[in-house]
Formats: structure tokens, sequence, C-alpha cells
């Protein structure tokens, strides 16, 4: 199974790429993100590829610094790729958001990382939900809005009484990402970016966004595209996942395949040093691969593969040659020389 | 081994605001014996830091300690005065704070400010080079790698990582009895996050101390504490073994909090309805109970006691409450 260079997308050929855009809601091909900054050229995103299909949620993992922010602003148009190619249905919008047509726009969203921050403080709900509804034309005079936006809270549980004319500041931080949410579904979009959306909360209000986030999935039929650092969570949420280190991606897999037989030694890395809650979840963790080092320099990337100065079994062929993708079983690819 | 280090005895800490006086700790009772380490879990909000400034005397002046004593070593530090407390604090007790990045002075050079801790100690090196020795040692201590290069560098030009692990000399730079480590690796990725918790341990046993581990975050209080306190709105709901405690929680809040964190083997639950109540009007009785599946008409009333179940197990709820 391992002797073929394949392409975790699945499709190496140009007319098998017609195929993937056709099965998939988003395909990212070859995609780069370089920033200049004084200090040099910082190697954000390197050359990564994947695709999400319809109604599936792809979880991106990494650790700070690892480019899955950058990926997924990408994909919304906040930055211009250096190159590459991001497809939405079909159509090619590696541009930045304001060169992309309206209806482009109304068919994705995002949710931010920090609602306390991605909430305007002096705008009351009814304002932050209702102008999504404005702005594309939705709705045509205040009773619309105002039916909309009640629409909007009851989908992720808030009682529209209470909240429609209070303010972000007097909302605890569930509550406010669940207006983000709401702010995010408004438009009717099919595909949403959702950039490590509890990671400021807590965990028990963590599960309550988590679950309303599944429910509008399932209501919706949205496509996701999960970004975050938290394992145990992906594993709960993902259907497919990929590991991104220092701007690239280094291993594919369905969610269960990965937890059950992760390969590579970065992945094993992650998952080891999760900490884990029952004997159960101990057992089920890599026992080969203990934590070491810290993340390099996205300026200087180390060459070969980036995690060789970091893995417990790097050889010389490590330190010189980038490795690539092989599969491992169906959907399961890695990027190691291993 | 059991002697008594810390102990807390029915604390009340309010805040002066503009609105009112917010009542965050409503009557923590807490005990360290030496050599032991207590992890203290809960929510965003819930009082943890508070309690830990309150052992330092550290709050901020709109604070006021309402009620309670607080035992170090058999003294009420709240009668301490100034020189007992700087001793306190420059010698006895440590604390590692959540965020290095806004724990180390920016303007100085590390070197500085490792001298400067060990220099404020009773135990101090008048030498530069025994400084400077000591101060390697220590860094070398944390497992930083080319300690020489740390110390000669500015904060911003250290990875969290890094940081984090020179807090961590600092804290360790005299000889001490009690570690309050607040959150210490929350801001770090994963697998920096082992790391420093497997250091904080290796060092914590070496020198036999008792630490305080605070997190919101239960999996890494498990891997390395010996007992757990839940604590919710300014109030320890309960006290257990470590084992025993994620094994068979009994307080409703301790096994929502448990079932909400979602496992590396599959399973996630929804969550705790509702959040941390507002402290001007906490809720009257058990302060959990508008968020609690099973309240009582009890709970609304009167503040649970704190009870014991069984050995070393005690929980402040009605529900177990036989009389």
């Amino acid at each position: 199974m391992r002797e073929t260079t394949a392409s975790p997308v699945g499709f190496t050929t140009k007319s098998d790429d017609k195929m993937a855009e056709k099965e998939s809601i988003l395909v990212v091909k070859n995609l780069t993100k370089h920033f200049k900054t004084s200090f040099g050229t910082v190697h954000a995103v390197d050359n990564i590829e994947f695709d999400v299909r319809f109604g599936e949620t792809f979880g991106l993992v990494g650790e700070s610094g690892s480019g899955k922010t950058t990926t997924g602003y990408m994909i919304m148009g906040v930055y211009t790729p250096t190159s590459g190619r991001i497809v939405f249905k079909g159509q090619d919008i590696s541009v930045h958001v304001v060169k992309r047509p309206k209806s482009i726009k109304k068919d994705m969203s995002i949710v931010f990382q920090d609602p306390a921050s991605s909430l305007n403080p002096s705008k009351t709900i009814k304002e932050i939900v209702g102008l999504p509804l404005k702005v594309h034309g939705l709705v045509k005079d205040n009773v619309e809005l105002n039916k909309g936006v009640e629409e909007l809270l009851e989908a992720v549980e808030l009682p529209p009484e209470r909240f429609m004319d209070t303010l972000p500041g007097d909302l605890g931080g569930g509550e406010k990402q669940a207006v983000a949410i709401a702010r995010a579904i408004a438009t009717h979009p099919s595909f949403v970016v959702l950039d490590e959306p509890t990671s400021a909360l807590d965990v028990s209000v963590q599960a309550k966004v988590i679950k309303t986030l599944m429910k509008l999935q399932q209501e919706l039929k949205l496509s996701y595209l999960f970004i975050t650092h938290d394992l145990s969570l992906m594993r709960n949420v993902a259907s497919r996942v990929a590991i991104m280190y220092l701007g690239k991606i280094y291993e594919y897999a369905p969610a269960h395949l990965f937890f059950h037989n992760p390969v590579h030694p970065y992945t094993k890395m992650l998952l080891s040093s999760v900490p884990v809650l029952t004997d159960e979840e101990e057992t089920s963790k890599p026992r080969d691969v203990k934590s070491t080092g810290e993340v390099s320099s996205a300026i200087n990337p180390p060459p070969g593969c980036r995690f060789h100065p970091r893995c417990p079994f790097a050889t010389t062929i490590c330190k010189v040659k980038e490795p690539e993708f092989v599969m491992i079983e169906p959907e399961h690819y890695v990027a190691c020389h291993l | 081994m059991t002697e008594q280090l810390l102990e807390i005895k029915n604390l009340y800490v309010g805040y002066k605001t503009y609105r009112g006086t917010s009542k965050v700790l409503n009557g923590v009772h807490l005990s360290v014996n030496t050599g032991e380490k207590v992890g203290l879990i809960g929510e965003s909000g819930c009082g943890k830091t508070t309690t830990m400034k309150t052992i330092l005397r550290i709050l901020p002046a709109n604070a006021v300690i309402q009620n309670g004593e607080i035992y170090f070593r058999g003294k009420d530090i709240q009668r301490m005065g100034k020189n007992e407390l700087n001793e306190l604090r420059r010698t006895y007790i440590a604390m590692i704070f959540q965020d290095p990045t806004a724990a180390l002075n920016p303007v100085f050079k590390i070197e500085t400010q490792l001298a400067d801790v060990i220099k404020s100690s009773h135990a101090h090196e008048s030498r530069t080079e025994e400084l400077n020795a000591k101060c390697i040692r220590l860094l070398k201590e944390v497992a930083l790698p080319d300690p020489e290069r740390v110390l000669d560098s500015y904060p911003f030009q250290l990875s969290g990582g890094m940081r984090q692990r020179v807090c961590i000399a600092m804290a360790l730079a005299t000889p001490r009895y009690l570690l309050i480590a607040d959150e210490p690796t929350t801001n770090l990725d994963v697998t920096i996050q082992d790391q420093v918790l497997h250091l904080i341990k290796d060092i914590v046993e070496k020198r036999k101390l008792s630490v305080i581990l605070i997190s919101h975050a239960l999996g890494t209080v498990r891997g390395f504490v010996d007992k757990v306190c839940a604590m919710y709105a300014g109030e320890i709901f309960e006290v257990a073994e470590t084992e025993k405690l994620f094994s068979d929680p009994l307080h409703p809040y301790t096994k929502g909090l448990l079932e909400s964190t979602p496992r590396l083997t599959g399973g996630f639950s929804e969550g705790i309805g509702g959040r941390v109540p507002d402290y001007i009007n906490p809720p009257l009785g058990c302060r959990f109970h508008p968020r609690c599946n099973y309240s009582l008409s009890i709970c609304k009333k009167e503040k649970p006691p704190f009870i014991d179940i069984e050995g070393n197990h005690s929980v402040a709820c009605w529900l177990y409450n036989k009389k």
C-alpha cells in the first residue's frame, strides 16, 4: 500500500481535479502564504492541499504558529494567497474578499476565536446579527429584520426577548459565541470556517456551543472547516482530520483512524501530550514519543521535514529531503520518511 | 509528612464596585499538608485566583476580606506585619502566574530580573560571579537549553514555553514551602504544556514542596495532584483524592464538569447550562442551584454544609445530607 506517492485530496491528474471539485464544497490546492517582515519572510503556510466535502466537518489541527488560522483567513479572503488555488463549489476564489462576488460572500462565513473582540461592544445584539441580513438584502423593512434576528437567536437557543437589545458586554462567553454563530448563519451559508470557536470558553460552556454547532450543521446542511488545537474536541466533532506543523500538513486521516492508528511522529507527540480524565484514554495514547523541543521559527523553517529537530526518529534523509505523501490505508495519508 | 502547612477557614472576600459589593468568596475551606499536591478546579470566574491572592495578601485595593482565617505554619496571615508578609512572599510561598508574558518585566533582561529575586531573599550571594552561577544553575534546573543566552535576553526574545520556565526558575530561586501554580500552562501549546507540567512535577517532588495547582482543564490536574478541590462561585463543593474524584464524583457540578470534557476515546455531553452567577446578587442557598438539574427546595434557601461521605471524600450538597 505504501509504494506510490499519492495526493491526499486523492486526485492527481487534471480530470480527477474536476471530480474532486464536484464532490467537495471546497478544494485547496498548493496553497501558500508568505508574509514579508523586516526579519525575513515568514512561511506561514507552505504548499498545502485538502478538500472539504459537502456536509462534513473537516478538522485542521496544529499548535499555535502552525498556520491553521492563516489557512482559514485565506479561504475567507482576509489574506490573498501568495500562490495556489482555492476552489469553492467549482469556482476559483483565491483572491481577496473585496474581489469576490457577493453571492460567494453570502455563501461562506466564519466564527472567530475570541467572541469578546469579534463583536462590536457598542452595538446591540440585534444590530450585530441583523447586519448581514441588511447587507445581503434579505430583509425589506424593520419588521422583517426583527423577525429574522429573532429566528436566528432562537436557532442558537438564546431567548430573543432577553437578548435583542443587550450589548455584548452584558453576555457571558458562551452567549457571546452563540451570537457570533447566529451572525455567521444569518445569510444561510453552506460553508462555515470555525476558527477555534471554543478555545476561549470553559469546558461546561464549550459543550453547549459545540452541541449548538452540531445541531445547526444537521438542520442547515452546513459544511465546517473546524480549526482547533484541542485533539479531544476534534475527536468528537470532525469526520476527517489534517495535522499541520509549521505551515505544512503532515497527516490526513478519517477521525476514527487518526486516533486509533496515528502514524506521523508529530501526531503521536500531540496525542501523547493531551491531558486526559480516564485510564481508558490513558492507555489509548501512543507511548513511544515523548514531547521534546519547541516549534522552530517559521522565518527559517528547518530544511527537509520541518519536524525533524523535534523528532525522536529523525534520520539523515529527514534533514535534507522533504517527505512526500504516502497512503497508509484508504483515506489515510502521511508525509514522513519512516 | 502529614503536618498541616496551610489552612484556610471560612474565608469570605468581596470586591467593592460601583454597583455594590461583589461577594466573591463565600466561605472557602482549604487545607494543604506538607509535601501535598492539591488541585483546585473550577470554571473561570469562580474565585480560584482570588483565593490564592488572599493567601499572599496581594489582592487589589478594592478587595475586602470580610471574614475568615488563613494560617500558614500555624501563623495567622492576616495578623502579619509588613516585614513578616514580605518574608512570607519571598521565602515561603512562591506563585507562578497564568501569563508569563505579563509576569515578566518587558524592559529588563532575564538576568536582571532573576538576580533581583535571588538578591531579595535571605540566602543571597553577594558576589556577581556567584549570582551569575546561581542564575545559570536555576535555568538548567528548569531544563532551558543555552542558559547564558537566555540570561542575556529580554522576555520578548523568548518563546512562551521558555518564559514560563523562567518564571518557574524565579519561583524556585529561594527555598520554599509552598508553590502556587495558577494555571501555569493555559497559554501554552499542548506539547509544551506537557513538558512544563512534567518539569514542575519533577522539581516539586525533588524538593518535597507542597503545591496548589489551579486549573480549569481537568486533565492537567489529574496527572499531577494527590487531592482535588472542586470550586464553584466562591465555594469549595467537593474535596477528594484525585483517583476518587475522577472515578466517582458526587456533586452535580463536579459531575457536569467531568462530563463536559471531550474524551480522546470519544463521548461528549451537553455541558452545564447557564453560567457563573452574578456575585453582587448571588443566588441564595446553594449558589449552584439555578444550574443544577437535581436541585431540591432546600437548595434555594440554605447553604449546604460540608459533610464527609467516606475517608477524605467530602461534599457540600443537600443530596448527600441524610438530615
